[in-house]
């Protein structure tokens, strides 16, 4: 691996205004400055991805009381005790919700995006520096709030992530729709604000803060992922925050905005005329946008590595660039298809299932072109490139099973089975989270001036790919064979009985792949400290965080401006000295 | 075939290099000495307002929608298994369109505000001139009567919804009373987020900040005000004659 | 490293695609006459997606191993796409998905478009937590009103769906747990819901739908096989949703005949 910076003059700025422009604000002093309510997009990165990290520890730690519930029901767990199906049902509720919002959709956009887009542009920091600061306050008190419904009477919500009325409207639907949904819904009304704040910054850093030469059909295709990943955020968690309202009141304070006449256990509710279908449009609105928004970032990075990776350019940039914002355009039109089942109008439901189908071609299109980028590479199988690698085929497998889905007649037996829990772990759990762990091994180099243990990556990498695998890919089975979702236990009906062998082998399964993530932890912090020292350009890298120091400096640059010349995926140019040209290489690339 | 060279190339008509050779005119940095960078301040603010009420569009779309689709629903009478419609529009108190005109006058003020601060921002690169004091006096004392006048807008948007109870409209009367309630009240709210902005932006020029960032702050609270002006009518239109 | 992904990335491939085409694990044997329609479009969507599932990982491995970097290898391929290539692969991608839909289209129409046939037998699913009951209208083809305030689930039966007994159309609406239907005759399921949203899925019978409060959903079906089927709910519906399960009995039209003047006979 080559240690220095790669090539390339820039042009020092006039050093009074630009200066000013470069940086608002000089590099802070003292510990709350620099390290609590930092303005500075890096730390803040860090926040982020920190944040991401003890949720999804939690996320897993929930998942796997529910994985041994699920096959020794009656177990009393230490600590814990017997966990009755209404804790089942919290459990499984905090573990989507946790994972959704705190892991999916915080440390591949508000973790890896703050931190990397600024710098893979040429800028400083971003648009709105105290915007930046407050979009993770505002998320992490969000997250607070969250875990605080565990804590209060009655316990955490047991109505899913998705929270459809009236079970979620209604208080005495069950245990824990007490306060803690009240709580469920005020964190998630949180989140939005700090979602939208933190698109609002990223749709304007990247659209006004580009540096010179810097086009838009210029930047990394983790920049675009970031862009458009935002424009979804800020179309979205409005409409989300709006269903989240109309719950609440319709919780507190007697609306029926969701809610029709209803008995609950004999019991006539004060409710009439609400319509439950009406929050499913809602939620669905955002809801399937969201999804893009949990795997475009992982797709814009996979599109880096294995560039980056195999030494050559991606192929077919301005195909992947059309592809995401097709994604993105059309993951606003397809809501209906979680609703096939709902009720709704079976015209509806045809016209959703068509835009469905047409949203899996342009996915389809990135994988051609990720394959089409390793044929005739020269492949490099450092940790970031197994996770890149990893993350075609979970993609693939989880991409696979979507026209099943998409289709409402076949929709009719795999709706609401294991089917569909098999189908998103893989497409947007399990591919995301490689996004997140190869973004780790890819970036900490740079952010933390050390090499991670590539030794023990590959240990996780192994465990993880083939542990995931074991996980979900039989879930696909059981879905077909009518196991529905949501169960708490499989011992009422004859048919989910003569299933338990194989979501016995699901739980062991499940508690190897997660004792494997230990070794991340471990080799996470270890390497911090301990880690092999990195120099600027470890992975011979040629977008613009790679032409900086180890860790960045405060401005990023060192007072430098950077000026852009190539594209981001020049690897193995013929006539080249090496086989990268930086992008602010002024020695220039083009082809005929 | 691509080549590698120090000059500038053509570009590859069959495939993308993601981008040809040459550096683009440049337009985002402030290199430029004088207002140019003021400018980018500027247009960068603007544009983040642009993106955040996109957002806040996006929240309002979503209960206008809501409050569409329940006017039409039908809900099952269970007792009859027959489908009625439950929608009886709220007869909207009078008192609102005092309130609508005091908003409207408060952009009329906010605009003179706004104007001022540019104004006094673009006096402020020269020398100091005799007679900027002044101008400084007559902007605070716009933004000062655009803060009265939204208040006294929320102040009255909340005499409304005295007046909705007492005819026995509550928030969970009826599904109109609901949306009644739930728009002005979102709308207040936003708002008051508007008159917090321009109660910031005063106290900064009380304490002498300097003026480009003054008028940045106000500029764009004076669009977002606009805006808040332009959604309460729309609101009201909403209300009066969707039903 | 690169041949160990394509031994492990193959491996995963056809273990899995094993399993798909052995059934070891697959849906239910149908029972109704929509199953085989459904179940002959879902062999072809597996099929053409298992062939593209297949290729697609098989070209990975393949590529992961053949384009390692070797020490003595030429240069990666300068290459930035190929434009004909990708309107190419982009048009059968959508000729492949968009027509798999539309052939599909053509059953979901005739399950979900057209209203039950004259002649189908009549009878309201009601779920509750955590309970379903049905409710045949009796000769004299009406049913009787219900109300809510007469709703007592503890009671069972007429009570639990609140039928109003002194609607003279109530008096031969027979109300039970278990759901019975004549072979070869189109049931149209009224679906209704008392308090949270439930979902009526019978796997054989290739039937999902879900009750929704607020309306009165109706559906249809044609069980074309005796014998008795399984009823799961299959929409999360608070902490008994694992158990509230029924079972569907499909008997020949005398037996079911049979049964059902048993049931008016009880109420005398």
């Amino acid at each position: 691996m080559a240690g220095s910076t790669g090539g390339g003059e820039t042009i020092m700025a006039t050093r009074g205004l630009a200066a000013h422009e470069l940086h608002a604000h000089a590099a802070p002093q003292g510990f709350i400055r620099k390290w609590v309510f930092s303005l500075d997009h890096k730390v803040i990165g860090l926040q982020y991805y920190f944040l991401a990290l003890t949720a999804v520890f939690v996320g897993m730690f929930l998942s796997l009381l529910m994985r041994i519930h699920l096959i020794w029901p009656s177990v009393a767990l230490p600590l814990i005790g017997e966990i009755k199906p209404e804790t089942y049902l919290s459990l499984l509720t905090m573990h989507g919700t946790i994972m959704v919002f705190f892991v999916l959709t915080t440390a591949p956009q508000g973790g890896f995006g703050n931190y990397f887009l600024p710098i893979q542009i040429g800028a400083a920091d971003m648009a709105f520096p105290v915007l930046n600061m407050l979009s993770f306050w505002v998320t992490f008190l969000g997250y607070i709030v969250m875990l605080s419904a565990f804590f209060v009477v009655g316990g955490a919500p047991l109505h899913g992530w998705t929270g459809y009325p009236p079970l979620s409207a209604l208080q005495s639907a069950g245990p824990g729709e007490g306060p803690g949904a009240d709580l469920w819904v005020i964190s998630i009304a949180l989140f939005c604000i700090g979602a939208l704040m933190s698109a609002l910054n990223f749709i304007t850093t990247t659209l006004d803060m580009r540096a010179r030469g810097m086009s838009m059909m210029r930047m990394p295709l983790t920049c675009w992922a970031w862009f458009i990943t935002a424009i979804l955020g800020l179309l979205a968690f409005g409409v989300l925050f709006s269903a989240g309202i109309l719950l609440l009141l319709d919780r507190n304070a007697g609306t029926s905005f969701f809610v029709p006449l209803v008995v609950v256990n004999g019991q006539l509710a004060a409710h009439k005329g609400g319509s439950p279908l009406l929050w499913q449009h809602l939620f669905w609105f955002f809801g399937h946008p969201e999804v893009y928004i949990a795997i475009l970032p992982a797709m814009g990075l996979c599109s880096q590595l294995v560039s980056v990776f195999s030494r050559k350019p991606i192929f077919g940039y301005k195909a992947m660039v059309y592809a995401m914002l097709s994604i993105g355009l059309l993951g606003f039109m397809v809501w209906g298809h979680h609703m096939f089942m709902s009720g709704m109008s079976p015209y509806s439901a045809f016209a959703f299932s068509i835009m469905t189908m047409a949203i899996g071609v342009p996915s389809a299109i990135k994988t051609f072109n990720w394959l089409g980028t390793l044929w005739g590479g020269r492949i490099r199988f450092y940790s970031p490139m197994l996770f890149a690698i990893g993350f075609v085929s979970l993609f693939v497998s989880g991409g696979i099973s979507g026209p099943f889905l998409a289709q409402p007649v076949l929709d009719i037996p795999l709706h609401d089975t294991y089917f569909v829990t098999g189908h998103f772990h893989l497409i947007m759990g399990v591919a995301s989270i490689f996004g997140i762990f190869a973004a780790t091994y890819y970036w900490f180099p740079k952010m933390f001036g050390r090499m991670m243990s590539e030794s023990l990556a590959r240990w996780h990498f192994w465990f993880t790919f083939v542990g995931t695998y074991a996980i979900f890919m039989p879930m696909h089975y059981l879905g077909m064979a009518g196991a529905t979702r949501r169960y708490s236990q499989f011992t009422e009906l004859a048919y989910l009985r003569d299933l338990i062998p194989l979501q016995k082998f699901i739980t062991y399964a499940a508690i190897i792949t997660i004792a494997g993530q230990f070794i991340f932890l471990f080799n996470l912090f270890w390497s911090m400290k301990y880690g092999k020292k990195a120099s600027d350009n470890p992975w011979e890298a040629t977008t613009l965080e790679w032409t900086t120091a180890t860790p960045p400096p405060h401005d990023n640059f060192g007072g430098h401006t950077p000026v852009v010349y190539n594209g981001p995926y020049e690897y193995s140019v013929p006539g080249a000295p090496r086989d990268y040209v930086m992008q602010n290489d002024p020695a220039t690339v083009a082809a005929h | 075939m691509a080549s590698y060279t120090p000059t500038v190339s053509l570009d590859d008509p069959t495939t993308s290099t993601g981008g040809n050779g040459h550096i683009p005119p440049h337009h985002h940095d402030g290199d430029d000495f004088g207002s140019s960078f003021f400018d980018v301040r500027l247009r960068r603010a603007r544009l983040g307002l642009v993106v955040g009420l996109t957002g806040i569009v996006m929240i309002f779309i979503s209960f206008s929608s809501a409050y569409v689709v329940r006017q039409g629903l039908p809900t099952l009478d269970p007792r009859t298994g027959v489908l009625l419609h439950d929608w009886f529009p709220v007869p909207l108190p009078r008192l609102l369109l005092i309130n609508t005109t005091v908003l409207l006058i408060s952009s009329l003020t906010m605009e003179i505000a706004r104007r001022q601060a540019a104004r006094k921002a673009a006096l402020a690169q020269l020398a100091s001139v005799p007679g900027v004091s002044m101008h400084a006096k007559e902007e605070v004392s716009w933004l000062a009567l655009t803060v009265v006048l939204g208040l006294s807008f929320l102040a009255g948007q909340w005499m409304a919804w005295r007046e909705l109870a007492a005819s026995g409209f509550y928030v969970d009367s009826s599904p109109s009373s609901s949306f009644v309630y739930l728009l002005t009240g979102m709308h207040g709210v936003h708002l008051f987020g508007g008159v917090v902005a321009l109660l910031t932006a005063g106290a900064a020029s009380l304490l002498r900040r300097p003026a480009d960032s003054l008028a940045i702050a106000v500029d764009v609270t004076g669009w977002y005000w606009h805006f808040m002006a332009f959604l309460w009518v729309y609101i009201l239109c909403l209300l009066e004659f969707v039903h | 490293m690169g041949l160990v992904l394509l031994v492990v990335i193959w491996l995963i491939t056809f273990v899995s695609a094993y399993f798909f085409i052995a059934k070891t694990w697959w849906l239910p044997t149908g029972a109704s006459a929509a199953a085989a329609g459904i179940d002959h479009h879902f062999t072809t969507t597996y099929i053409l997606m298992g062939i593209v599932f297949v290729a697609a990982q098989v070209l990975l491995g393949l590529f992961a191993w053949k384009y390692r970097d070797r020490a003595a290898g030429s240069p990666a391929r300068y290459s930035h796409g190929n434009n004909t290539l990708e309107i190419v692969w982009t048009v059968l991608t959508l000729i492949l998905f968009v027509g798999l839909n539309l052939m599909s289209s053509s059953i979901w129409a005739s399950e979900r478009f057209r209203p039950a046939e004259p002649g189908a037998l009549q009878v309201e699913v009601t779920g509750m937590q955590f309970a379903w009951y049905f409710r045949y209208a009796g000769p004299d083809g009406k049913f009787g009103a219900t109300k809510p305030e007469l709703i007592d689930p503890s009671a069972g039966g007429e009570s639990a769906i609140g039928l109003d007994t002194t609607d003279p159309a109530s008096k031969d609406d027979v109300v039970t747990g278990t759901m019975y239907a004549p072979v070869n005759r189109e049931v149209e399921v009224i679906l209704r819901a008392h308090d949270v949203i439930h979902s009526f899925f019978v796997p054989s019978m290739r039937f999902k739908q879900d009750a929704v409060p607020g309306l009165a959903i109706h559906m249809h079906f044609t069980p074309i096989s005796t014998g008795d089927y399984e009823i799961a709910c299959a929409e999360l519906c608070g902490l008994g949703h694992y158990k509230m399960h029924g079972m569907l009995k499909v008997v020949s039209q005398e037996d079911f005949d049979k049964w059902l003047a048993a049931r008016e006979a009880e109420k005398q």
